[in-house]
C-alpha cells in the first residue's frame, strides 16, 4: 500500500519535471526578445538584466539553473510587473481559482450523482426525459455563452426585484462565487450525470439489488446502501480528470464575471508575453492536476476495497 | 409390439439442405449501416452534418457576399429586416419653417426619414431656452432624457434638425426648458418618432443598388443589398461571415482529429504489436503528454510556434490540437490490438503463412476501425469546443478571419442590444457540436456492442 503510494507520488514528480521541461523549451521556441520592450534597453543595463534573468547562459545552463529554482519552489520575477515575483502572483490569486473550481467540482459532483440517479430511477418518464434534454443542451452550449447568458438573466432578475439578488459580476461574497461555479461546473455535471445514468443503470438490473428487494429491504435503503454506493464508483474515477477540466477551464468564467483569479492572470501574461508569469503558471497548474489525479486514484483505493493498490 | 419387416430398414432420402443461410451475408460495416439507419437521431444528426459540410463548402458558391465587405449603413441589423428604402430628394438646408401650422407643441416639421429629423415646437412655459435629447427607450419616471443633441439659451430658435447616426427605428425625442442660470427645469415635452430609411438617387447609384441609368421618381422604393441574417457591429453580412467561419472552425473540428486519430493509431498499434519494453516506454510517454494541461499548453504552443497573441493562427492551433490530443487514441488502439494480437484468426492466419505487415494492415488495423471512428465522432465536437474557446478569449483566430468562436466573442459586446449577433454563432456551435455528439452515441451502438450504453 505504501509503496504503492511512494511510486504514485514518484511517477507524479517525473510527470511534473516533463511537464517543466515541455513548457521551458516550448516558451524558449517563442521568437522575439523578452526584454525588448517600448522602454530603450541598452548597453549595461541588458547586460545586467540579461545576467539577473540569466539570459546569459547557454541554453543548457539556463535550464539546468531553471530546473533548480523549480526545486526550490522559486518560479522567478515577472518580466512586466516590476520587482513582482512569480509566487506572489500565485498566492495571491490562486486561492481565487481554487475556490470557484472546487465549488463547481462540488455542484458537478453532487448534480452529476443526484440527476444521473433520478434519470436512472425514472427511466424512460418524464423526469429522465426532462433533464436528458438538459444534459444535452449542458454538453453541447459552450461555456462562454452560458457564462454571457446567465449575466443576462442576473441583470433581468436584479432590475425586476430592484435590488442586487446576485451580482453580475465581481468577487468577495459568497453570492459572487455561486454563479460562476455553477456555470463553470455545469457541462461536467452533464457528463457526471450521463455517467451516473449509465451506472446506475447497470446496478439497478444486478443480483444484489434484486436479492436486496427479495429480502423485504424497503426502496429507500435499497437505493441508499446498494445502489448509489454501487453506482457512485465510476463517477468518482473520472473525478480527477473532471477537476482538471475544470481548473483550467476556469479562464473563461473569469474573464466573462471579472473574476481575480490565475486564470484571467495567465492569460494577460500571455498578452503580455510574460515570460516568467507564462511559465510558473503553466508549471504551477500542471503539479497541481497531476497530484489531484494521484489523490482521487488513491481515494478510490479507500472508497472501493474491490480496488486493492499495488 | 409389431415384428420388424425389412421395409423398416429402407434408407432415408437424403436432405440436400439440412442447414441454409436464411439472409443474406452481412459484412460488418452493412451490418453497423443497417442498425444506425434505425436510430433516428443519429440519422438525424448524420443529415445536420451534411448539411453543415454543404453550408460550409457550397454555400459561399450560393451566397456571393464578400463576409469581408463592411455596410456601414447597414450596423447591426437584426435578420429579417424590412431593407426598403425610399428615394427622396437631395439634402436641402432647412431654415425652420415648418409645412404644418395646424399643431401646437412639438411636432415634426416634415416625416421622419434617415437622412433628417426636423422638431419643431412652441416655448415651454417659464422657459428661457431649450434643450433637445434623443433617447432609444421611452423617457421613464427617473426623468433618463438619453443623449443631449443641440442647446438654445433664448426663446427665438424653436426648432432642430438632427442629422446625427439616424437608424431606421424608433427614437425618442424630449425638448426640456432651461432655467435663466443654465439648469434644466421639470418642463419638457417628448415625442415617439417612427424614421423612415431613405436614400437619394445619387447615393443608390453610388453603392450600387440601381444601374446608373436607372429610371426613379422621388418616392420610389430601393431595396438595400440582402442581409438574410443580418449584419454585425460592422455591417458585415452575417451569412457570409458564418459561412466562412464554418470553414475555419470545421477545419479544424475535422482536420485536427482526422490527424491526431491517424498518428494515434500508428502509435498505438505499433505499441501494441511490439509489446514488452517498447511498448512500456511509448504508452510512458504517452501518459506524459496527458498529463500536460490541455488549455495552457494549446496557448503556449501557439505563441511558440511563432503566433503572436492577436495573429491569426489557424494552423499553429490545428498542430498544438494534434500535439496534444493523439495519446487517448494511441491508448485505445493499443488496447484493441492487445486483444486482437491473441484471437485465434490471428493465429490461423499466421499459420497460412501471414507476414507481420499483411497480419497488421489485414487483419488488426481493420478491426480496430470500429472503436476508431468512433473515437473520431467524440473528438471532433471537442475540437471545435477548443477553437471556439480559443478564439473567444482571443487565443485562436484573430480577426479579420472569422470563425464562430471570435464572433461569439465580438456579439457578446453588443449581447443587450443586438443578440442575433451572439446567438446565431453560438446557435451553430451549439447545433454542430450536438449533431457530432449524437452521431458518435449512434456510431458507438451501432459499431461496437460492447460499449453499447444503455439508453
Amino acid at each position: 500500500m505504501w509503496l504503492y503510494v511512494i511510486k504514485r507520488i514518484a511517477q507524479g514528480i517525473i510527470t511534473v519535471w516533463f511537464i517543466a521541461t515541455a513548457t521551458f523549451f516550448a516558451m524558449h521556441n517563442v521568437p522575439g526578445d523578452p526584454l525588448l520592450n517600448d522602454r530603450a534597453v541598452t548597453g549595461s543595463i541588458r547586460a545586467n538584466l540579461e545576467a539577473k534573468y540569466g539570459l546569459d547562459q547557454p541554453l543548457m545552463t539556463q535550464y539546468f539553473i531553471y530546473l533548480g529554482n523549480l526545486t526550490r519552489g522559486d518560479f522567478g520575477i515577472s518580466f512586466t510587473q516590476e520587482n513582482r515575483e512569480v509566487n506572489d502572483i500565485i498566492r495571491q490569486h490562486f486561492p481565487v481559482s481554487a475556490i470557484l473550481g472546487v465549488l463547481a467540482v462540488v455542484f458537478a459532483a453532487v448534480g452529476g450523482v443526484l440527476w444521473g440517479a433520478l434519470t436512472a430511477l425514472f427511466r424512460n418518464r418524464l423526469p429522465d426525459y426532462v433533464i436528458m434534454f438538459l444534459v444535452i443542451l449542458g454538453i453541447s452550449v459552450p461555456s462562454f455563452v452560458l457564462a454571457a447568458l446567465s449575466q443576462l438573466a442576473l441583470v433581468n432578475i436584479n432590475s425586476i426585484f430592484g435590488t442586487t439578488v446576485l451580482p453580475v459580476a465581481g468577487w468577495g461574497t459568497v453570492s459572487h462565487m455561486l454563479v460562476p461555479a455553477l456555470v463553470l461546473g455545469l457541462g461536467t455535471m452533464a457528463y457526471l450525470t450521463r455517467l451516473m445514468r449509465s451506472s446506475m443503470l447497470e446496478v439497478i438490473s444486478s443480483d444484489y439489488v434484486r436479492t436486496a428487494k427479495s429480502k423485504g429491504l424497503p426502496a429507500t435503503r435499497i437505493f441508499t446502501r446498494h445502489q448509489l454506493r454501487n453506482a457512485i464508483l465510476p463517477v468518482i474515477t473520472v473525478l480527477g480528470p473532471a477537476i482538471a477540466a475544470i481548473t483550467t477551464g476556469g479562464f473563461v468564467v473569469e474573464l466573462v464575471f471579472a473574476i481575480p483569479g490565475l486564470g484571467r492572470f495567465f492569460v494577460e501574461a500571455v498578452q503580455q508575453l510574460d515570460y516568467t508569469v507564462i511559465m510558473g503558471t503553466t508549471v504551477f497548474y500542471g503539479a497541481f492536476l497531476v497530484f489531484m489525479v494521484i489523490l482521487v486514484d488513491l481515494l478510490y483505493g479507500f472508497i472501493d476495497p474491490r480496488v486493492r493498490l499495488h | 409390439m409389431s415384428a420388424l419387416t425389412p421395409a423398416d430398414f429402407q434408407p432415408l432420402q437424403t436432405k440436400r439442405q439440412t442447414q441454409g443461410i436464411a439472409r443474406p451475408s452481412l459484412s460488418y460495416w452493412q451490418d453497423a449501416w443497417l442498425r444506425l439507419k434505425v436510430n433516428r437521431r443519429a440519422l438525424c444528426s448524420l443529415y445536420i452534418v451534411i448539411g453543415l459540410l454543404l453550408f460550409t463548402i457550397a454555400g459561399p458558391l450560393v451566397w456571393r457576399v464578400d463576409p469581408g465587405l463592411q455596410d456601414l449603413d447597414q450596423i447591426s441589423q437584426a435578420p429579417f429586416t424590412d431593407r426598403r428604402a425610399i428615394v427622396v430628394e437631395e439634402y436641402q438646408p432647412w431654415d425652420g419653417r415648418s409645412l404644418r401650422t395646424d399643431v401646437n407643441g412639438l411636432h415634426l416639421a416634415q416625416p421622419a426619414t434617415t437622412q433628417a429629423v426636423r422638431l419643431k415646437w412652441d416655448a415651454l412655459p417659464g422657459a428661457s431656452g431649450h434643450r433637445v435629447y434623443r433617447n432609444l427607450f421611452p423617457v421613464g419616471p427617473e426623468l433618463a432624457f438619453g443623449v443631449p443633441l443641440a442647446e438654445f439659451y433664448d426663446n427665438e430658435t424653436l426648432y432642430f434638425e438632427d442629422r446625427l447616426d439616424l437608424r431606421p427605428q424608433r427614437y425618442y425625442y424630449s425638448v426640456v426648458a432651461l432655467e435663466p442660470d443654465g439648469r434644466i427645469s421639470d418642463t419638457f415635452e417628448t415625442l415617439e418618432v417612427q424614421l423612415q430609411r431613405v436614400t437619394t438617387l445619387s447615393e443608390a447609384v453610388q453603392r450600387g443598388l440601381v444601374g446608373p441609368d436607372a429610371e426613379l421618381q422621388i418616392g420610389d422604393p430601393v431595396l438595400l443589398s440582402a442581409h438574410p441574417l443580418g449584419t454585425d457591429y460592422l455591417g458585415r453580412d452575417m451569412l457570409a461571415r458564418l459561412m466562412e467561419g464554418a470553414r475555419v472552425s470545421l477545419f479544424i473540428g475535422i482536420g485536427a482529429p482526422l490527424l491526431f486519430v491517424l498518428f494515434g493509431v500508428a502509435y498505438g498499434s505499433i505499441a501494441g504489436f511490439m509489446g514488452g519494453r517498447v511498448d512500456s516506454v511509448m504508452m510512458r510517454f504517452a501518459d506524459f503528454v496527458v498529463a500536460l494541461p490541455f488549455l495552457l499548453f494549446m496557448i503556449l504552443f501557439k505563441i511558440a510556434f511563432g503566433i503572436g497573441p492577436g495573429e491569426s493562427g489557424v494552423f499553429p492551433m490545428l498542430v498544438a490540437l494534434v500535439i496534444l490530443m493523439w495519446p487517448a487514441t494511441a491508448r485505445l488502439v493499443r488496447g484493441q490490438i492487445l486483444q486482437i494480437r491473441e484471437q485465434g484468426y490471428i493465429a490461423a492466419s499466421r499459420l497460412l503463412g501471414a507476414g507481420t505487415g499483411y497480419l497488421v494492415l489485414r487483419h488488426m488495423i481493420p478491426n480496430t476501425m470500429g472503436v476508431v471512428l468512433v473515437t473520431l465522432t467524440f473528438a471532433i465536437p471537442s475540437a471545435i469546443f477548443t477553437e471556439a474557446f480559443l478564439s473567444f478569449i482571443g487565443m485562436g483566430v484573430a480577426p479579420p478571419t472569422p470563425s464562430w468562436g471570435s464572433m461569439s466573442n465580438e456579439g457578446i459586446k453588443t449581447m443587450l442590444t443586438h443578440p442575433h449577433e451572439l446567438i446565431l454563432p453560438a446557435l451553430f456551435i451549439s447545433i454542430t457540436v450536438l449533431a457530432f455528439n449524437l452521431l458518435g452515441d449512434g456510431l458507438r451502438d451501432a459499431l461496437d456492442a460492447r460499449m453499447r450504453n444503455q439508453e
